[in-house]
């Protein structure tokens, strides 16, 4: 019994992880700009292709690539797929600042299209296999097996989530897209570059959801171009149930959906009787999200908006 | 116009003539296009759909304001209504202009049970809950095997019958949606200019001051909500008989978005924008054939450059049918 339990506390982290990851992308992007940014979904699977690209392109072989070259690749995907959510808030969504707010998220629906057929050409449309980039030892703890990759993947991403909490409280660069997230006009006002913020959290956003893609290849195995859709659709849950501009909002629905989506599987078909598979772990996960939004508006961390800023004035 | 023609009545009668010269153009196309290739009335076919699909969530997106990503599920209501009650999966055969109705109406009350919980919400929320809802619609098809036939779907669907004609072919079809479009037009144009249409523009704007002078917000979108799904089965229905075919696989996440963006480019809250829309974006991939494999990549990108060139869509809401009507017939 403590052996399924730490199990599936075990894959419940894992999974959770990752989508925190990629969550933090939508809600840094929701805070500033109230946008989703639907793009980001295949910023995320373009993580993974990178990753695989650069290795494949530098070793040859994929497979056993040394910690040196896969620590590089890592930094690099960051740094490219940063530069790709630039370009796109500079081309995409710059031009439609004073559009309404439909636009821009219509048009990261475009370029979605755009990035998911470009890979589509370019790497085929079947499923690749990813590699594992941790080593992939099996440990037993309690009658509970864990592997090392998925030791790994929670380390990372709580690194990486802790790095981003303390850049964002302590840094004067975090304090810019804090002031920019509450307010960008009064930011404005004081003499911030609100464009520059922008960019910052255009580059950090989409640079973890790219990293996310890499470590949910590496524990799922598998890439395929449209891997994003699904897990975007789950991150922006994740990030809304948390509270969307939230930052720690972001994290604790990552993994409060991880949490979910585990239960619903484990536990559905127990207690129904096996009447509802698996397949109805996403409904279970909806009803929850609704559930939530109808009790508390904001979302779990959300902050309390006021009545000001709740008007939203020719949405869409 | 300030003529300084000599002869201003016949410059002007001229005038009239050139511009109403595109319209008995269009109206004789419209006319004639059954007697083009298969091919062609098929996807003739498939735009009025379209245009179906479009006015009816423009009612929600356009006229009240409120964004819904879900609108798929409705269209999949009304395909399964007629599926399941005119095919052998129950063995029940009833007659198409008997269910055109009833998948209108439960496409309508799944509208209300929907929005009772989610119209509250405000914005983005709204947004994401509808996206889930399609979703949800869709697992449930797509596992309900004993009643939906699960992935595989429902084969066999019956034909058509109205007054004895079956509908057979894509010109039957023709003509039937163009009647229906003509028809729920006409509805949404007459709706627009009602109370419920100036309560819906209301919200739009700004939903604390309609509120405050005595809009029962809630009800109004959920008028909307309902008016709007009832529309989506009804090309539901349609899309059933004429597929005579229906698995979830028709009914995905971007079908949904497919919707939204025939709206946002043809031009939100108009249904010329939404008739410029369908025509735009169901052709649009057809043209890019020529280019195979790079088809959706051009797709995607075209509607973004789209987008971003012209954000208020192809066709600006204040140029609307009325406007329309008058640049054509005043002089």
């Amino acid at each position: 019994m403590t052996g399924l339990l730490l199990q599936q506390l075990v894959n419940t982290a894992t999974i959770g992880a990752i989508y925190a990851l990629i969550a933090l992308g939508y809600t840094m992007v929701y805070g500033v700009l109230r946008l989703i940014n639907f793009v980001h979904s295949e910023l995320f699977m373009l993580g993974a292709y990178l990753c695989y690209g650069l290795l494949a392109v530098a070793l040859g072989d994929v497979g056993a690539a040394p910690t040196l070259a896969i620590t590089v690749a890592f930094f690099a995907v960051f740094a490219a797929v940063g530069m790709i959510g630039v370009t796109i808030e500079r081309v995409a969504y710059k031009p439609l600042r004073s559009a309404t707010r439909l636009a821009p998220m219509l048009s990261a629906l475009g370029l979605s299209l755009f990035f998911q057929s470009a890979v589509q050409i370019l790497a085929g449309p079947q499923p690749i296999r990813f590699p594992s980039i941790f080593p992939t030892t099996r440990v037993e703890v309690a009658g509970a097996v864990i592997t090392t990759t998925q030791l790994g993947i929670i380390a990372l991403a709580v690194l990486l989530m802790l790095l981003l909490a303390a850049f964002v409280a302590r840094t004067r660069l975090g304090v810019l897209v804090r002031a920019v997230s509450e307010s960008p006009r009064t930011s404005a006002l004081l003499g911030i570059d609100v464009d520059r913020a922008i960019s910052l959290i255009f580059f950090i956003g989409p640079g973890l959801g790219g990293l996310g893609g890499i470590l949910y290849g590496s524990y799922y195995g598998i890439m395929y171009p449209t891997m994003g859709t699904i897990v975007g659709l789950k991150a922006f849950t994740a990030a809304i149930l948390g509270g969307i501009g939230s930052i720690p909002g972001a994290m604790l629905g990552g993994f409060l959906l991880g949490l979910l989506e585990v239960a619903g599987t484990a536990l559905l078909p127990v207690l129904s009787g096996g009447l509802l598979g698996t397949d109805y772990r996403d409904i279970f996960a909806f009803i929850v999200l609704v559930v939530v939004l109808i009790f508390r508006p904001t979302g779990l961390l959300g902050e309390q908006i006021s009545e000001e800023t709740m008007v939203y004035k020719r949405d869409y | 116009m300030a003529s300084v023609s000599l002869a201003p009545g016949r410059a002007r009668a001229g005038l009239r003539l050139m511009r109403l010269l595109p319209v008995a153009v269009v109206l004789v196309l419209i006319a004639l296009l059954p007697q083009a290739g298969l091919y062609y009335v098929r996807l003739a076919d498939d735009v009025l759909i379209y245009i179906l699909l479009g006015m009816g969530l423009n009612l929600v997106i356009g006229y009240a304001g409120l964004l819904d990503l879900g609108f798929v599920a409705f269209y999949a209501v009304g395909a399964y209504t007629y599926a399941l009650l005119a095919s052998p999966q129950f063995g029940i055969h009833w007659p198409f202009l008997v269910i055109l109705p009833i998948g209108a109406a439960l496409a309508a009350c799944f509208g209300i049970l929907l929005g009772i919980p989610v119209l509250p919400l405000r914005g983005d929320y709204l947004a994401i809950v509808t996206l889930g809802f399609g979703e949800i619609i869709r697992i449930l098809l797509n596992n309900m095997n004993s009643v939906t036939g699960g992935p595989q779907g429902v084969m066999m669907i019956d034909t058509p019958k109205i007054a004895g004609l079956a509908l057979v072919s894509p010109r039957g079809f023709y003509w039937l949606l163009l009647g229906l479009c003509v028809v729920i037009g006409v509805l949404v144009l007459r709706l627009e200019r009602s109370i419920l249409g100036k309560a819906w523009a209301a919200i739009r704007e700004d939903q604390d001051a309609a509120r405050g002078i005595g809009i029962d917000t809630v009800r109004v979108k959920l008028a909307a909500f309902a008016i709007s799904a009832a529309i989506g089965g009804l090309a539901g229905v349609i899309f059933a008989s004429f597929q005579r075919y229906v698995s979830p696989e028709s009914f995905t996440f971007n079908e949904s978005i497919l919707i939204v963006l025939i709206i946002v480019i043809g031009g939100v809250g108009n249904i010329l924008g939404v008739i410029t829309g369908a025509v735009a974006l169901i052709v649009l991939p057809e043209v890019l054939r020529g280019v195979a494999q790079y088809r959706m990549m051009a797709f995607g990108f075209t509607l973004a450059a789209l987008i971003v060139l012209r954000p208020q869509g192809l066709v600006p809401r204040s140029f609307g049918p009325a406007r329309l009507m008058r640049w054509l017939f005043a002089a």
